[in-house]
């Protein structure tokens, strides 16, 4: 019956609601404990680390992926596998530096962002950081160390929002003293 | 559609920053209990709001229990609560066998001491979705064995 359908689709788009809405009240939380953006930036950056380093193996046990070879393929699986498992939305991978290290991510919607209105007094705050602490730290633990910034932001104003990713190095694997 | 899983982790974070900033200040565990529970009341408001915009009015105060326990519960938790016992003057327990937010914790009786940061959103979630609908509470729960939890509504007239 119809009723039933859309019982079920406004379920899903309910437990998005509970994300989107949790999100903006520890955003909140945080500006009110900060006095600067900065501050309320680099605590969302670092939980965001803190989750990315647990949802990586979430999500390598839900999805089948296996290693990625090279840098463009890690993009792929970022936007293509992991942003549409856990936010729905497949964000586009473009503009590769020439020697491969960088790329961008566009999301046409963020869905952290909706009902969001940033403040006038609010002006550097990266609302989404969160993303990037967690692409950050979710990289860290298969061995790359990467930088994520954000080039452009829909709620201070621009049309899309582009994460920018940069390869840093690749971690080694430190074994302790003693092992062969 | 976010991931259950990705709430998940976003809850576990926030009750994480919350209590590690009140290490710096001087507070105690009530007062993060407190902070925990006003956010949780501010999410429900904002989701319940979302969630009845096409629903028929409720006829009585037992229907909006019942639309908490099926429809608003499955929705958050994908599951229904598993027993509502009341008795009829205003107070409500709401039995869940197999809490989401508690089923990673343990499966039985360790860490009980923990379990009730890990309840205190959830109990300002209900608190916020009832009043949005009209209808002030006090909402608390109790856990003697986990993942087995009991949220009690207790309506203020």
């Amino acid at each position: 019956m119809s009723r039933q359908s859309n019982r079920t689709t406004d379920s899903k788009k309910m437990n998005s609601e509970l994300f989107t809405l949790t999100y903006g009240a520890l955003v909140t939380q945080l500006c009110k404990d900060y006095e600067n953006d900065e501050e309320v930036n680099k605590q969302l950056d670092k939980m965001g680390y803190n989750i990315g380093v647990r949802l990586i193996e979430d999500f390598l046990a839900r999805s089948s992926v296996g290693r990625c070879h090279d840098f463009r393929e890690t993009a792929d699986v970022i936007a293509k596998v992991a942003f549409k498992m856990y936010l729905g939305i497949t964000p586009s991978v473009t503009n590769w530096s020439p020697a491969g290290d960088e790329f961008s991510l566009i999301l046409e919607s963020n869905p952290l962002v909706d009902f969001v209105e940033l403040p006038d007094n609010h002006n550097s705050l990266i609302y989404s950081n969160l993303l990037c602490g967690v692409l950050r730290g979710a990289l860290e633990m298969v061995q790359m160390a990467v930088d994520v910034r954000f080039a452009q932001d829909t709620l201070r104003g621009d049309n899309v929002t582009e994460i920018r990713m940069k390869f840093i190095k690749r971690i080694e694997e430190n074994l302790p003293a003693g092992d062969e | 559609m976010a991931d259950d899983a990705l709430f998940q982790f976003l809850h576990n974070e926030v009750i994480q920053y919350v209590y590690k900033s009140a290490e710096n200040g001087e507070m105690e565990n009530g007062r993060c209990i407190t902070k925990l529970e006003s956010m949780g009341f501010r999410v429900g408001q904002g989701l319940i709001e979302r969630f009845t915009k096409d629903t028929a009015r409720f006829k009585d105060e037992l229907d909006i229990m019942k639309f908490i326990c099926k429809d608003f519960w499955t929705s958050v938790f994908k599951k229904q609560i598993d027993n509502l016992r009341t008795n009829h003057q205003g107070i409500y327990v709401l039995q869940d066998n197999k809490f989401r937010l508690l089923t990673q914790l343990s499966a039985g009786k360790q860490y009980l001491e923990y379990a009730p940061k890990y309840l205190a959103f959830t109990c300002g979630l209900v608190r916020g979705g009832l009043s949005n609908l009209g209808v002030k509470s006090i909402v608390t729960a109790e856990v003697s064995v986990m993942p087995a939890c009991k949220f009690q509504v207790m309506i203020q007239k």
